[in-house]
């Protein structure tokens, strides 16, 4: 493991920092139902709230790895499982918005849009595929399954991420900057998961050609 | 397509019906009684800003059911042409210049004119009709709007044997709407509707100028607008500038941005699902459930009906 050099590392404060600002817009969105300031249409209001917050911190959660190598701060890693255990903190509370106050618990009426509203099919998936993640986000359960095997699985926030894209692609109206905004976003950083791979393998064929000279 | 099979059993199906209904009652009922008590204790109101409208008489046609605050009405509004979010428009609307302002109605007609928004307000009596209004999107409001039936303004114009249906447009200017652009909004404009001439002939079609005893404050589409209550709200054109009567069916905005989602109808029914949610409950604005039960041509069928009597209204939605 790395161990933060003072100085260049992260401090011992920030993961407090980090977890505060997470919270702060579920503070926002208590503090706004208390004042009863939800908007007119307080269910489409939570409910995008909600949304929103679960997918930018999808997003972040994603950009982690990719900030660590360019910023040159690895240590950035302290507050991965944190930042994408809020995204499904937020997707479930966005989700429970949707059984409590669109459908009243009519788990008849939410089966029939789970399976034939595509939107809800992408957000529901999205959502489904986080369960696992955040079950194993543990350090027991990485021991348990073992750092390779554990990567793997949790390669699912990718199919997750793209998902939550398209969820949101569905369901707006007309208006598709958003959901373009975050399909960009999520292109990129997966992107560039697919490039550094590519490059690392390269890497490692030619080095396995230098060390043993290719037959012919 | 989910095919429900007899077999399906539901919630309802397996409790006893009273405990059923008691428990969804009393899921609603924690927070609904939390919002009451924060509204006790802080009560808000904000005025029209509007110009009162005198000598308006009530009309039959309204409903009795419980009118929506206007403070929402006036901060919830869907009109594109000042942004996209339901809070812009009350924001971004606010200079909107709606004087001097006319309304030209031409086509299939004997007599083509241009009409002042003087002549408008003097052309019938004022009726305050308090309608419900069923947006699209699964929430309603119910209004008291000022106006008459848009009937009087086109026998005004005597349209001719031609005239099969009727054509509206909404202004539009990108000084004033700089938001109102297809790139932007995902619509294209100007924003154009369209009904059919016995729709637009019968007396609930509202050409209307107010609501709330003033005249409309520009969010809600002054300085006169169309409100069509039996169909969904975006079918209520703002801030009419043009009204053309013709022989064809009329291009819509809304179907032509997404024809599988918007058809040329578009009346309640709660029966008939938009393609990404039911239509069968909508949320009576500012309620935070989704739990009162939508009617068919929103409540107004015993009069509507016979328009499409015959008419296939899954296919016609
Ligand atoms: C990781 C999972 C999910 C993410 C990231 C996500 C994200 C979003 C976002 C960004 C919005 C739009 C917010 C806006 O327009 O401002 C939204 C809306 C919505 N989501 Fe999700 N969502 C997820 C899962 C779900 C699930 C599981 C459901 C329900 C089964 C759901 C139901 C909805 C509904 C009903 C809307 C509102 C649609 C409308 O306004 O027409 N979402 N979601």
């Amino acid at each position: 493991m790395l161990k933060s050099r003072p100085g260049k590392g992260t401090g011992k404060w920030t993961k407090v920092l980090v977890f505060l600002l997470c919270l702060a817009p579920f503070a926002r969105l208590a503090w706004r139902f208390w004042m009863q300031d939800l908007t007119p249409n307080p269910l489409e209001y939570i409910t995008h709230f909600t949304g929103n917050w679960t997918i930018r911190l999808l997003v972040a959660t994603l950009a982690v790895t990719p900030l660590r190598k360019l910023l040159g701060v690895p240590d950035l890693i302290r507050f991965r499982r944190m930042v994408g255990l809020f995204a499904f903190f937020y997707g479930c509370l966005h989700f429970l918005t949707y059984l409590w106050f669109d459908k009243l618990f009519d788990f008849h009426e939410i089966w029939k849009d789970v399976a034939k509203r595509p939107f809800i099919t992408a957000g529901f998936t999205a959502l489904m595929l986080m369960v696992p993640l955040a079950l194993t986000s543990t350090k027991g359960w990485i021991r348990r399954l073992g750092g390779k095997r554990w990567q793997r699985l949790h390669r699912l926030i990718y199919v997750s991420a793209v998902a939550a894209v398209v969820h949101y692609y569905w369901l707006v109206k007309s208006d598709i900057r958003l959901p373009v905004l975050y399909g960009s976003l999520v292109a990129v950083l997966l992107l560039y998961r697919l490039v550094t791979s590519l490059m690392r393998r390269a890497r490692q064929r030619t080095a396995a050609m230098g060390a043993a000279p290719a037959r012919t | 397509m989910l095919i429900r099979k007899p077999a399906d059993l539901r919630p309802a199906d397996v409790t006893p019906k009273s405990v059923y209904l008691d428990r969804r009652k009393f899921l609603a009922a924690v927070p609904a009684a939390f919002l009451t008590a924060r509204e006790l204790l802080s009560p808000r109101g904000r005025a029209l800003a509007g110009t009162k409208l005198n000598n308006v008489t009530k009309s039959p046609f309204s409903t009795t059911e419980q009118m929506t605050s206007p403070d929402v009405v006036t901060h919830y509004n869907n009109f594109y042409e000042f942004g996209t979010s339901k809070n812009e428009p009350s924001r971004n609307a606010q200079n909107f210049k709606t004087s001097p302002w006319t309304v030209s109605v031409e086509g299939d007609v004997a007599k083509p004119r241009k009409f002042s928004m003087d002549e408008i307000l003097k052309l019938a009596p004022l009726e305050e009709r308090i309608y419900r209004h069923r947006c699209v999107e699964g929430w309603s409001i119910v209004v008291p709007w000022i106006g008459y039936s848009l009937s009087a303004l086109l026998n005004a114009v005597q349209p001719t044997a031609k005239a099969k249906y009727v054509a509206f447009e909404s202004y539009w200017d990108l000084k004033q709407m700089p938001m109102a652009r297809p790139d932007m909004a995902g619509i294209g404009f100007p924003y154009v509707e369209g009904l059919r001439l016995d729709e637009a002939m019968h007396p609930l079609a509202l050409l209307s100028v107010g609501m709330y005893g003033e005249t409309l404050p520009p969010q809600d589409g002054a300085p006169v607008r169309l409100v069509v209550p039996w169909k969904y709200g975006f079918k209520g054109i703002k801030s009419l500038v043009k009204i053309k009567l013709v022989s064809g069916q009329p291009s819509t905005t809304w179907n032509l941005a997404n024809a599988n989602e918007y058809g040329f109808y578009s009346n309640v029914n709660p029966d008939v699902d938009h393609p990404r949610w039911s239509q069968a409950k909508e949320q009576r604005l500012p309620s935070l459930f989704k739990n009162h039960p939508t009617q068919m041509f929103n409540g107004y069928a015993s009069q509507v009906a016979g328009l499409y009597s015959g008419m296939n209204l899954k296919k016609n939605y």
